[in-house]
C-alpha cells in the first residue's frame, strides 16, 4: 500500500489521545469486575474477601433463570425469523433497479431509522390487535422486525459481492432458478448469512425499549430484568451478569478475529 | 439473469406494512385526532414549558453529544489508519468489544462509576482535588458521558473507512511542495475527511435523538428527553395523543437528517 511510504502528520499526538480515548472506553466495562464478587447484598467494593455468591445467584435464583432462559428463547426464535426474513428481501431486492426500488429499500430500512420509541409505540397497539401481546412468539416477531434491516444490510452486502459468472456458470450448465440458489448462490454467502444471523442474535439478546412495550409479566427477558433492578436498587448481580456478557462479547470477538485471519 | 427473485421480497414487505407500518401511520395519526381532533397536541408541545423544556434539553445533549462523538471518533480512527499493526489492533479492540456490549451494561457501569459514592468521586476526593462528592450523574453531564461512550464507535467505524480510502500522495505531494505538518493536516486531510466526518456527525445524531435507556438511567428522571417523555406519556399519565405528536415531532427530525445524508452521501454507503 502506498500508505506505509507516507507518514501522517501529528501522528504520534493522535496516537496518545487515541490511548487516552481507549482507557475510556474499555475502563467502564472493568469496573464490573471487583463489584461482582463482592461479599455484600449491596454494590460496593470486595474490601472483607471475594464470594461468587451472585455468579451462583444469576444462575439459581428462579427470577434470573428465568430471565435468561426467555432471553436465549426470543433470541434464537427472532435471529432465525430475522435471518429469514431478511435474507428474502435481501434476495428479492437484488440486482433490481427502478423507481419503486428506492423506496421499498427505504421502507424495509425502516425498522433502523425510525426512532425505537416510535417503533415501540406502533408495535405495542398491534400486538394487542393482533392478540400476541406478552407472548414469546409476539416478542420474537418483534425482535425479528428490529434486527430484519442489519441482516437485509448484510446480505445485500454479500450478494452485491458474488462474482456474476459463477450464476451465470450454473445456469449455462442447466441449473434452474432454485438450484442455483440453493446450490450456488447461498453457500456462496454463508458468511454474509452467519453475520447477519449474530448480528440478530446480538440486537434480540439487547433490545429492551420495544420489549418493554410488547410485554409484560408473561415474558420477562433479561435485559427487561436488568433494567428493572437497575431502576429500584442496584443489584451486585448484575454486575455479574455483565462480567459475563463482557467475557462471552470478548469471546466471540476474538473467534470472529482469529477465523478472519 | 435479469429475471431475479423479487417474488422473495414480496412476503416480508406484506408483513412488515401489515403489522408495522399501517400500525405506525395509526399512531402517528392519533397526534391530531386524540384526545379531541386539531391540532391542540402540537400547540402543546411547543408553547407548553415542561414540553419544552424536554424539547431543549434533547436538542443540547444531542448536540453536545455528536460534537463529543466525532471528535473522539476521528481521533481514534486517525490513530487507528496512522498506526503499526500493532496498536491498531489495540484500537480496534478497544473500538469493538465496547461496541458489542449491551447498552445496559454500559449505562449501570457508568452509574457505579459517577455516582456520588462511586469510584470516580473517591479518587478524586482521595487526591484532594474536591472535598465534596461531585455531582456527575443524574444530571445532562452524566448522561452525555454515557451517550458519548456509548456512540463514539459509531463515529470511529465510518471514519475509519473513509479514511482508509484516501490517497496518501496527496499529502507527500503537499509536503514536498513545502507544505508544514500543520498546513498538510489543516489544508489538505481535514478537507478531504469532511464528507467522512459529516456522515459520521448523521448517524451519531439521528442515534442520539433515540436514545432512551441511557438517559434514563444516567439522568434519573431529572433530565428528560423526548424518547422517554414519549413512555411517560404512553405509560403514566395515558395521554396517547400528546405522545403521539411527540414521537412524530421525532421521527420528523430524524428523517430530516437521514435525508441530509442520502443528499450528499449516500445512505447505503454511510450505513455500510
Amino acid at each position: 500500500m502506498i500508505r506505509d511510504g507516507v507518514r501522517h502528520p501529528f501522528a504520534r499526538l493522535f496516537a496518545v489521545l487515541a490511548a487516552v480515548l481507549a482507557v475510556f472506553l474499555v475502563a467502564p466495562l472493568l469496573i464490573t469486575a471487583p463489584i461482582s464478587v463482592t461479599t455484600t447484598r449491596y454494590i460496593s467494593m470486595p474490601t472483607e474477601g471475594v464470594s461468587a455468591r451472585h455468579y451462583i445467584r444469576i444462575f439459581t435464583d428462579p427470577a434470573w433463570r428465568g430471565a435468561l432462559w426467555d432471553s436465549v428463547r426470543v433470541a434464537l426464535g427472532a435471529s432465525a425469523l430475522a435471518l429469514v426474513l431478511g435474507s428474502a428481501a435481501a434476495l428479492g431486492m437484488w440486482r433490481q433497479a427502478g423507481a419503486l426500488v428506492g423506496a421499498v429499500r427505504a421502507l424495509i430500512l425502516m425498522p433502523l431509522i425510525v426512532p425505537p420509541i416510535v417503533t415501540a409505540l406502533a408495535l405495542s397497539g398491534s400486538w394487542v390487535r393482533l392478540g400476541i401481546f406478552d407472548t414469546t412468539g409476539g416478542v420474537i416477531l418483534a425482535h425479528a422486525i428490529v434486527a430484519l434491516p442489519f441482516v437485509f444490510l448484510t446480505v445485500s452486502a454479500s450478494l452485491d459481492g458474488l462474482d456474476p459468472r459463477i450464476e451465470q456458470a450454473a445456469r449455462s450448465l442447466g441449473a434452474g432458478r432454485f438450484q442455483t440458489l440453493g446450490r450456488v448462490i447461498l453457500p456462496n454467502i454463508l458468511p454474509g448469512l452467519g453475520a447477519g444471523g449474530l448480528f440478530a442474535f446480538v440486537i434480540s439478546w439487547d433490545e429492551v425499549t420495544v420489549t418493554l412495550f410488547v410485554s409484560s409479566r408473561a415474558v420477562f427477558t433479561l435485559p427487561r430484568k436488568i433494567w428493572a433492578d437497575i431502576r429500584d436498587n442496584l443489584d451486585p448481580a448484575v454486575a455479574a451478569v455483565s462480567v459475563v456478557t463482557v467475557l462471552v462479547t470478548v469471546a466471540i470477538c476474538l473467534a470472529v478475529v482469529g477465523r478472519r485471519r | 439473469m435479469g429475471e431475479g427473485y423479487l417474488p422473495f421480497a414480496l412476503p416480508v414487505l406484506a408483513l412488515l406494512i401489515g403489522v408495522y407500518v399501517i400500525p405506525l401511520v395509526a399512531v402517528l395519526a392519533a397526534s391530531v385526532t386524540d384526545p379531541v381532533p386539531g391540532l391542540a397536541n402540537y400547540e402543546r408541545l411547543f408553547t407548553a414549558d415542561g414540553p419544552r423544556r424536554v424539547l431543549s434539553a434533547t436538542f443540547r445533549i444531542c448536540a453536545l453529544t455528536t460534537l463529543l462523538a466525532v471528535l473522539g471518533g476521528y481521533i481514534l480512527a486517525y490513530a487507528v489508519v496512522s498506526a503499526g499493526r500493532r496498536g491498531r489492533m489495540l484500537l480496534l479492540a478497544a473500538i469493538l468489544v465496547p461496541f458489542w456490549v449491551s447498552v445496559l451494561i454500559r449505562a449501570f457501569s457508568w452509574l457505579i462509576l459517577l455516582r456520588d459514592n462511586g469510584l470516580v468521586n473517591d479518587v478524586l476526593i482521595g487526591l484532594g482535588l474536591t472535598e465534596e462528592p461531585l455531582a456527575l450523574v443524574r444530571n445532562e453531564l452524566g448522561v452525555v458521558i454515557g451517550m458519548v461512550h456509548y456512540l463514539i464507535p459509531y463515529a470511529a467505524l465510518p471514519l475509519i473507512a473513509a479514511m482508509q480510502q484516501l490517497d496518501m500522495r496527496v499529502i507527500a505531494a503537499a509536503k514536498s511542495l513545502g507544505a508544514t505538518d500543520r498546513q498538510a493536516f489543516l489544508r489538505v486531510y481535514l478537507p478531504m475527511t469532511m464528507p467522512g466526518v459529516f456522515a459520521a456527525g448523521v448517524i451519531v445524531f439521528v442515534f442520539s435523538l433515540g436514545f432512551f435507556v441511557t438517559p434514563a438511567i444516567l439522568g434519573g428522571g431529572r433530565v428528560m428527553m423526548m424518547s422517554e417523555y414519549v413512555s411517560v406519556n404512553v405509560l403514566q399519565t395515558l395521554r396517547w395523543g400528546f405522545a403521539a405528536a411527540q414521537a412524530t415531532v421525532l421521527l420528523v427530525i430524524t428523517l430530516i437528517a437521514i435525508g441530509a445524508l442520502s443528499r450528499t452521501v449516500g445512505l447505503r454507503k454511510a450505513l455500510g
